[in-house]
């Protein structure tokens, strides 16, 4: 693919993260760094940050302390358009899979289009073609996209976001919503486009499926990153009381 | 004359095709068809503005919008007449008792149906699609034409509303076109005229086509909702 010569964003350089709302501490000073390639989880209990962080790095939300800084200088928050080149338009080149993705009020492929009208991409119609096969949905393409199954929706979701070439995709709880049929497929693209290269951050509250996709783990707890490790040490050794008891599974909240 | 002979001759207005009656309608639907038009192409944008804009002073605007949505047409008629009238503001035009005047007038008594139909269904739209939208960089203005096509089914059940009292209205029309027969004379003005005069079978003519054209928009709203809800699953 020509859009992974353009210069690299990575790494992605967070630093002393921290989010306020209400007067609460919801992210406390989060810093870690994440390199080309592979795939990381980030893993915690149900209100631990993780997708607060995700929106953060995304740049949906600016950060009331500290820093996400992609490579170059480019700050989260900076949108879209300035760069010329091939990926003129998405300069951003970190695409998002929200938990609930939104499925506009269109067919399959109005929804891709649109995607990649928005950013300004060239050669939009091959693109779309391109992201339709890839992600299986040819024979869905024109079907409103809200009427599909949970499953095929999740796909849509990944197919939009693959579209726009991302170097790095980050998702929100990809499978929170499917079944486990659904859920394995979903987990068999992951690893698909890993693969091919892709850069993968994604939270997820389901062990099993962090111990299957990922090579890293980001163990966040009350807002705090409180592991930071391979995978295979996170579950063989946990060095923390909360990472031992979440793995147990006596750590919910 | 008997209300039988009445509703004959009507029929006999309608399906002869009399070029007076034809003339009528014609008018009627011209002005306000244009009327909605330029509500549409005013309103649609601004009430999508307003729904995803934060200003001090935004409940405020929203209250009088909705609240213009009542405005007695005779109101409305009165305060085009001032403005038209050749002392008024826009004197100058000599617009006064012309058909243009009636589309103004018209065009200001939809305007505010559509900026707020619009605003409530781009503002439910907007808390929705809001951060697909900023992930993709499209935020404040880029943001509406996205919104005003996935609303689409919604927003045209505004139009009809708006095309219906705008249809259906009579003191605007007749205060600044004046009723003027084979000018300025609407279905409404006409049904009102004939009536007092006890023409019964143009106004029960008129009369007819105006419920048919009622039912027609209730339809055409209620399959714009059908097909929405396909869409929206």
């Amino acid at each position: 693919m020509a859009m992974r010569e353009a210069a690299s964003i990575l790494p992605l350089r967070v630093d002393g993260l921290t989010f306020e709302a209400d007067g609460k501490r919801l992210l406390d000073g989060v810093g870690f760094m994440l390199p080309k390639g592979g795939i990381t989880a980030i893993v915690g209990p149900n209100g631990a940050g993780k997708s607060l962080m995700l929106r953060l790095c995304h740049g949906l939300l600016e950060p009331t302390g500290g820093t996400v800084r992609w490579a170059q200088g480019q700050a989260a928050g900076q949108v879209t358009a300035q760069v010329a080149g091939p990926m003129a338009g998405n300069a951003k080149r970190h695409a998002m899979v929200l938990q609930k993705p939104v499925m506009l009020r269109r067919s399959v492929r109005a929804n891709i289009a649109h995607t990649l009208a928005a950013v300004g991409a060239a050669d939009a119609p091959a693109r779309v073609e391109a992201a339709l096969a890839r992600f299986g949905l040819s024979l869905l393409a024109e079907r409103p996209a809200r009427l599909l199954s949970g499953g095929e929706q999740q796909r849509l979701a990944i197919a939009r976001a693959w579209a726009l070439s991302p170097e790095v995709l980050l998702l929100d709880e990809p499978s929170s919503q499917l079944d486990p049929g659904a859920t394995r497929q979903i987990e068999q693209l992951i690893a698909g486009l890993a693969d091919e290269g892709m850069t993968i951050l994604m939270s997820t509250h389901d062990l099993g499926q962090a111990r299957r996709l990922s090579q890293r783990i980001l163990f966040l707890h009350q807002g705090r990153l409180v592991e930071d490790k391979s995978t295979e040490a996170f579950f063989a050794a946990p060095s923390s009381p909360e990472a031992r008891r979440f793995i147990a599974g006596d750590l919910l909240w | 004359m008997d209300v039988s002979t009445a509703f004959a001759a009507a029929f006999g207005l309608i399906f002869g095709l009399d070029p007076q009656f034809l003339q009528i309608v014609g008018l009627s639907l011209r002005v306000t068809l244009t009327a909605v038009g330029l509500a549409a192409l005013i309103g649609l944008p601004l009430g999508a503005l307003l729904a995803i804009s934060r200003f001090p002073g935004r409940s405020i605007v929203i209250v009088l919008v909705n609240g213009l949505m009542g405005l007695p047409p005779v109101v409305a008629g009165l305060m085009v007449f001032l403005l038209l009238s050749r002392s008024g503001p826009l004197g100058w035009l000599g617009w006064l008792f012309t058909p243009s005047a009636m589309v103004l007038a018209q065009t200001l008594l939809v305007l505010p149906i559509i900026i707020a139909l619009t605003r409530g269904t781009v503002e439910e739209l907007w808390s929705e699609y809001r951060e697909h939208l900023t992930s993709l960089g499209l935020t404040g203005r880029r943001a509406i034409p996205t919104l005003l096509w996935d609303g689409r089914f919604a927003l045209a059940t505004g139009l009809l509303a708006g095309f219906g009292r705008a249809s259906a209205e009579v003191g605007a029309v007749l205060i600044v076109g004046g009723n003027i027969a084979g000018y300025t004379r609407t279905m409404t003005t006409s049904i009102a005229l004939e009536t007092s005069k006890g023409d019964l079978p143009l106004a029960l003519g008129l009369g007819l086509v105006l419920i048919v054209l009622t039912l027609a928009i209730n339809a055409a709203a209620y399959g714009a909702s059908r097909i929405g809800a396909r869409f929206a699953g």
